[in-house]
């Protein structure tokens, strides 16, 4: 039998305000596949991610890292099984006053010991992947450029190239284009889409544009109110469904199948 | 005759305050004026010095001038001394502030019993002036500069981790978060996370001490913790009083010039 | 995919002061200073090493503290809190005046020059000094001290006085001149509440300074607790030593926290 590679198991959430964010959410990603978890806000997709890596502590329930189960850990273990998750970030959240290399770099911290990362040594192969994974997101040349002085779409390349650099074995990705217009967004969700299937990871990527989540998810879990209330391809999403999820709208202008074969996959990154 | 009557919206009399309030300000006044009559009136003061006072005073500035400037090269090694002791107490107080801060911050220390601890140290090194940490470090190593930079160090301290803690509690909690998902340490949590939030702050903080530094090391002489102070004390007390002026002219040298500089680099950081 | 060249495998930190040699100049100047220093400051090495067995020395002879002769402490505190508190009260009352005359738009040429540079002396000398003087004039005691920190208060309040005047809104100012108010009722009516709130905590802020220094000023004779401290240390009596700091902290840290409490409430 092939591990899975993630298996969430009757995942709950109870905060200490008695509100039920999950209430016994399971399902299992068997082979590198991009999920997209959709559901109005409060339905409880970010508590979801962040159980996941316990950056949100579960109230019950199983996770499981191909054999791991992460819920059990002490704290040393579960720094160790973090550093085979990579998460990405609504926020970005780069420390902006170091450069972009220094974030990327920060990604490989829990291989490097405290003094080595001080003194910024670290090891030549770890240097080398983030020249390359820079120039995979189409941010050559910007490896001394301070955080700070980039804008929201380079800053989501550097929180991307950020995971990788981890060489995850899963990637979660919080809302990674709610701060980003809509073209940006675009470009984002492509290169997250490109990176996950080029390396083959399994990536959940919670997303509340529907739209956005049909056109790039190969498999689509939707949430209402902390519970799953659908889990497929994006091409069964109906009207019924997104009504039950959302409440009623008019879906027929977001299910529609993109054509996207004419914008090119390596533009230039002018956001 | 008409008579005039006031109604509810618009009444006959302003009041600025309600009853209850001008209730209050006269409570709180009275309590000021009872107890500045306590005070004055338990320190026993001649009054009859003050009549005199100003005269005395006068005679004292006649007795300043003019300014005995051949005293000025004795006292160019303490003056470099007392920026010495300021700046090397500085430097050993920024160092040891930091992981202070960590420890009295909320958001990085390790439990409810280190936060006690840390905010105690806190307390202790603020509320003692750095002139009696010199009595103390006097007492301990002896008289001279050691004793002063100790003091300084450790006056200082307090000073700029409570403003480092207070930064690192209002630091943003994304980078934080981010780093502690790449399953790194604490202690690397802290240095890439946290530490460059601050940085702004803990430098800012540091050179403002440094250039009180200098004012309060110009008086550590006093107790015997080095610097341009013994000189001081020394010539009141001989009652050369043109000597008296020259140290002063020269302190007064030295403070404001510290003082320009400091400006200077936290202007440029911001 | 466009071929890369071999990728580079070492980065180095971008350096901080713009250039590599502006940042190594740095580095040369800050060891350099410290080498110099550290050298020219007259340390006699033995003395030092001999203070770490003193200071266990010290502490031992310090714990546990002292609090026998408690009314002596209790006096001393005393004295400097009717110090502190006395000196605020005369230091509010003089910065007044002196704010005025140090506000550029509305004190005369000389006037402002006169007033500013009193302002700038008395900053920069620590109060300790003004203390030897007022010792000098009005003799050892509380009165020495009471004068000294009412001195400084006033010179603290009255800089700010003079900023937040200066700072004021024009606007009211020239509306109330427009009345054809006097320079009194002009200050009262249009400086006054744009000064007075800010004016208030300066002035609870300063009582909390004043406590602080009141420990200190004893240390030349000017009163107050820190006299008993000096003395305490003169004769060797570590353990009512202690037994004074932890006192002196104690109260610093109690009218701090009331300071704290009282600026909270009056915003």
């Amino acid at each position: 039998m092939t591990t899975r590679a993630l298996s969430v198991e009757g995942l709950s959430k109870v905060y200490p305000t008695g509100s039920r964010a999950l209430e016994g959410v399971s399902f299992a990603v068997e082979r590198p596949e991009v999920v997209a978890i959709i559901g109005s806000s409060g339905a409880g997709k970010s508590t979801l991610i962040r159980c996941i890596n316990r950056l949100v502590e579960p109230s019950a329930g199983r996770v499981r890292l191909g054999a791991t189960d992460i819920v059990g850990l002490s704290r040393r273990e579960l720094r160790s099984v973090r550093r085979r998750i990579g998460m990405i970030f609504q926020e970005f959240n780069l420390v902006e006053r170091l450069t972009v290399m220094e974030n990327l770099l920060s990604g490989r911290l829990g291989s490097v010991g405290f003094v080595a990362s001080f003194l910024r040594r670290f090891p030549p192969q770890d240097i080398a992947n983030a020249y390359a994974l820079l120039d995979r997101v189409g941010l050559a040349g910007y490896q001394d450029t301070r955080a700070d002085a980039l804008s929201g779409g380079q800053r989501q390349r550097v929180g991307i190239a950020r995971a990788l650099m981890q060489d995850p074995d899963l990637l979660l990705v919080d809302e990674p284009t709610a701060s980003l217009d809509p073209k940006t967004a675009r470009q984002i969700m492509r290169l997250i889409r490109e990176l996950a299937t080029e390396r083959r990871k399994p990536a959940l990527v919670n997303i509340h544009d529907v739209a956005l989540a049909q056109s790039f998810a190969d498999r689509v879990i939707g949430l209402k109110q902390g519970r799953v209330a659908f889990d497929g391809p994006p091409a069964a999403l109906s009207a019924a469904t997104l009504t039950e999820i959302y409440g009623a709208e008019d879906w027929s202008q977001t299910i529609r199948h993109v054509d996207d074969k004419a914008e090119t996959t390596l533009s230039a990154p002018d956001a | 005759m008409v008579q005039r009557l006031g109604t509810k919206t618009a009444p006959l009399t302003w009041r600025r305050r309600s009853p209850a309030q001008s209730a209050i300000l006269w409570l709180w006044s009275a309590a000021v004026a009872f107890a500045a009559a306590w005070s004055v009136s338990a320190l026993d003061i001649e009054w009859a010095f003050f009549a005199d006072a100003h005269e005395q005073a006068v005679d004292l500035a006649q007795r300043m001038w003019p300014p005995r400037w051949s005293y000025l090269p004795l006292i160019v090694r303490p003056l470099i001394e007392t920026i010495h002791i300021a700046t090397l107490g500085t430097a050993i107080a920024l160092v040891l502030s930091v992981p202070l801060a960590f420890l009295s911050a909320r958001n990085t220390t390790a439990n409810g019993f280190t936060w006690a601890i840390g905010r105690a140290l806190l307390v202790a090194s603020r509320s003692v002036n750095t002139v009696i940490w010199g009595l103390v470090f006097v007492a301990i190593f002896g008289p001279g500069p050691v004793a002063g930079i100790c003091a300084v160090a450790a006056r200082s301290v307090g000073f700029l981790a409570k403003m480092l803690a207070e930064a690192i509690e209002e630091a943003d909690r994304g980078p934080i978060e981010a780093i502690e998902a790449t399953g790194a340490g604490t202690a690397q949590v802290y240095l890439f996370g946290v530490l460059p939030q601050v940085m702004p702050v803990l430098i800012g903080t540091t050179v403002y001490r440094w250039d009180i530094n200098v004012r309060e090391s110009s008086v550590l002489g006093f107790v015997g913790a080095g610097g341009i102070g013994l000189y001081l004390y020394a010539s009141i007390n001989q009652f050369a009083w043109q000597q008296v002026l020259v140290v002063l002219a020269a302190i007064l040298v030295i403070v404001l010039a510290s003082e320009a500089l400091s400006a200077w680099v936290r202007a440029r950081i911001s | 995919m466009h071929p890369t060249p071999s990728p580079a495998t070492v980065w180095r930190r971008p350096p901080l002061f713009g250039s590599l040699w502006r940042q190594r100049l740095a580095v040369a100047a800050v060891a350099g200073y410290l080498v110099w220093s550290t050298s020219t400051l007259e340390v006699n090495l033995e003395r030092v090493l001999a203070g770490f067995p003193r200071a266990l020395d010290m502490f031992a002879r310090m714990v546990p503290p002292d609090f026998s002769r408690w009314q002596l402490l209790m006096n001393g505190m005393v004295e400097s809190v009717q110090m502190a508190f006395a000196a605020s009260l005369a230091g509010v009352l003089l910065s007044i005046p002196l704010g005025i005359a140090a506000a550029r738009n509305l004190a005369p040429g000389p006037l402002y020059l006169a007033a500013r540079g009193f302002i700038v002396l008395g900053r920069t000398l620590h109060e300790v000094i003004i203390a030897i003087f007022f010792v000098k004039l009005f003799g050892f005691g509380p009165v020495a001290g009471l004068l000294t920190l009412a001195f400084a208060s006033a010179i603290f309040l009255g800089k700010m006085i003079a900023e937040d005047i200066e700072n004021v809104r024009p606007g009211p100012v020239e509306a109330v001149r427009a009345t054809g108010a006097g320079f009194g009722q002009v200050v009262v009516y249009s400086i006054v509440p744009q000064v007075l709130a800010r004016a208030v905590g300066l002035a609870i802020y300063r009582l909390d300074a004043n406590l602080r220094h009141s420990t200190v000023v004893g240390i030349v004779g000017a009163g107050g607790i820190g006299q008993t401290l000096s003395a305490s240390f003169a004769r060797y009596e570590y353990d009512f030593s202690l037994a004074i700091l932890l006192s002196i902290i104690a109260l610093v840290a109690l009218g701090e926290w009331f300071s704290d409490w009282v600026r909270r409430r009056l915003r």
